[in-house]
């Protein structure tokens, strides 16, 4: 498959422990951010997409869209399978039906990815403000 | 330099209570037997993202304000409000939430926990089916068989193993570290002898397997002593250090559960594969679950979250009912905030529901999908919150927050997080467990006492003492005005 096309795949979010030491050293912390902002993939997947790692990519679902640092998944092989860890990056995308039970459907949500180059990576500050207008 | 030891650890459901704390000069400076969240917390927790005064929005920008100036803005947006909502709840104490239900029924608010995005459903579906459990202290001594579904303790529990189940040290069962390493010691020296052979005879790359896709291809689950299953979408690295791994497809948990129920009752299964399994595994596995003396099976959000939810728990809990007629079998959630089977409890006790509580009508009523924060978000039903102890705007989805976000929002919160920046009141509180005293109830539902090991940045008050006062402000407002009419 060519470089640069788009992929089909289904979005995961979870835990991670970078996430979890992230949390405890402040939300607001650089820490933090790196550890939320990123998309765990498949070697498989990046090289269909033409990318390597630490590239930009955007993930869209019915949802929404947000920018993520792509990384290489070590707990491959799940080729179609893209996990993005807790956190305000992935609440831009997740699907917020909660089939009348008070559960959003966080886990399993068919999505798109492709590559963004030349799309930022926005901070905290600035995915707030994109998202809701304020800072 | 004083040692402070049994100290209990406010991060995460399997609140470990022996960490020992080195003080020095009114500060942590050493964290013993912690994990690295613990030591995340414990040691960072004091650093250049705290709140240490409270914020007032004037003008589109957080100011500084005085506690007294905090107090009567936010009590007067709770009386104001119709229907507010109050968030949060399981990274404070239950003497917290106690005061948090009395303010919820004082304004006639919704009070939810997190638990309506983790364990919400789990909560349903033992109403509804029941829970075989007991503690992990049995677990720990007697369980030989641990299966850990949709979860992965060594990201989220990362002691949970060590402290609970395969690798601890139990009266009745013993502990599997030693058996883990005696194996990464042999795929070690393997690789390293391939290596060898690989540059003597410059042949390619082998492609030998690894000891975890040895597993793959060699389903029995024949070893001694404490067995460990993971069951998950990705081989993660509770996955890998497992005695034996079931990757199952995305979204088909409910399949591989009720397959399992079927081969536990000796029923006849007429495909190859379920949920990308071959039914060969699963039979192995159900076998061994059969033949176990004490099995436990721990699951997490991978079965809450994904498609099914609550009606995948029904399907484990009917298999750990299942089991129970084979062998003895006890499942239980795997909680993840250190306080929310607390925050769970305490609601159950004074409301008669554990979450997603609604005092509008001046009584709880519990219907979650309607009364639970995320749906009363979704409808744009409320019109102010007060979250405590939590991070909504960082873990709802993105259409939820945005309603949050428009009305006026209370947070009380040790640290500036992403809730608090788009806040229009903000109290700093006291670390419970750090700099306040309190109680929390481990995933196992025993409760632990939450230590004061140094004294607080001065003027920043506990969760509960912040609580007590917009309480008593509250009342008075209501009072004031219903003298003024």
């Amino acid at each position: 498959m060519s470089g640069h096309s788009k992929l089909r795949v289904t979005l995961l979010t979870g835990r991670t422990i970078e996430q979890g030491v992230g949390k405890e050293r402040g939300k607001a912390s650089k820490e933090y951010m790196e550890s939320v902002s990123v998309c765990y993939m498949d070697a498989e997947d990046l090289r269909k997409l033409g990318i390597k790692e630490k590239a930009n990519v955007l993930v869209s679902t019915n949802y929404g869209s947000v920018v993520l640092k792509a990384l290489k998944s070590l707990r491959a092989p799940h080729i179609g399978v893209i996990y993005v860890p807790y956190g305000p990056w992935a609440n831009a995308v997740v699907n917020p039906e909660t089939h009348s039970i008070g559960m959003p459907s966080l886990k399993g949500i068919p999505a798109q990815v492709e590559p963004a180059i030349d799309k930022p990576l926005l901070n905290m500050q600035e995915l707030l403000k994109k998202q809701f207008g304020k800072k | 330099m004083p040692v402070v030891k049994a100290v209990t650890c406010p991060v995460c459901g399997s609140v470990c209570d022996d960490i020992e704390l080195t003080i020095e000069n009114g500060n942590i400076v050493k964290v013993k037997n912690g994990c690295a969240m613990c030591e995340s917390k414990f040691l960072g927790y004091n650093g250049e993202h705290r709140v240490l005064k409270p914020l007032i929005r004037k003008n589109g920008e957080l100011v500084k304000a005085s506690a007294r100036e905090a107090i009567k803005k936010a009590a007067e947006i709770l009386v104001e409000a119709n229907y507010p909502i109050l968030y949060g709840w399981s990274s404070t104490s239950c003497e917290a939430t106690r005061v948090g239900i009395e303010l919820a029924e004082e304004v006639g608010g919704v009070i939810d926990n997190t638990s309506v995005v983790c364990h919400g459903p789990s909560l349903l579906s033992i109403q509804e089916v029941g829970v075989p459990s007991c503690t992990l202290g049995q677990i720990r001594h007697r369980a030989d068989l641990v299966i850990y579904w949709g979860s992965d303790p060594w990201s989220a529990h990362p002691r949970h193993i060590e402290r609970y189940t395969n690798f601890s040290e139990g009266r009745f069962e013993k502990s599997e570290w030693m058996g883990y390493i005696d194996k990464i010691k042999a795929f070690i020296a393997r690789k390293k002898i391939e290596s060898v052979i690989r540059r003597l005879f410059l042949k390619k790359k082998s492609t030998a397997p690894s000891p975890h896709l040895e597993k793959d291809v060699c389903p029995a689950i024949s070893k001694e002593g404490r067995k460990l299953i993971v069951v998950d979408v990705r081989k993660t690295r509770s996955a890998e250090i497992a005695d034996y791994f079931i990757q199952v497809e995305p979204n088909k948990d409910y399949e591989l559960l009720q397959a399992f129920r079927a081969l536990i009752r000796d029923q006849e299964i007429d495909v190859d594969k379920i949920a990308g399994v071959s039914v060969e595994n699963l039979e192995e596995v159900a076998d061994a679950m059969i033949r176990c003396h004490f099995g436990a099976l721990f699951f997490g959000l991978g079965l809450t979250m994904s498609q099914g939810k609550l009606r995948n728990i029904d399907a484990a809990l009917s298999l750990v009912r299942d089991l129970n007629m084979r062998t003895k079998f006890v499942i239980m959630p795997m909680r993840g905030h250190f306080n929310v089977t607390g925050a769970n409890t305490v609601s159950t006790w004074q409301t008669g529901y554990p979450y997603a509580v609604d005092f509008s009508l001046g009584y709880p009523r519990y219907n979650p999908g309607e009364t639970s924060v995320v749906d009363v978000l979704l409808r744009r039903e409320s019109d102010a919150a007060l979250i405590v102890a939590s991070d909504p705007v960082a873990n709802f989805p993105k259409k939820a927050v945005e309603h949050l976000v428009k009305n006026p929002l209370i947070v009380i919160d040790p640290h500036m997080n992403a809730t608090s920046q788009l806040a229009d009141v903000v109290f700093p509180s006291a670390f419970v467990g750090i700099e306040a005293e309190g109680t929390a109830y481990r995933m196992d539902h025993v409760p632990l006492p939450l230590k004061k090991v140094v004294d607080p940045p001065r003027g920043v008050l506990p969760d509960e003492e912040i609580l007590r006062r917009i309480l008593s402000e509250t009342r008075k407002i209501k009072k004031r005005k219903q003298e003024a009419s």
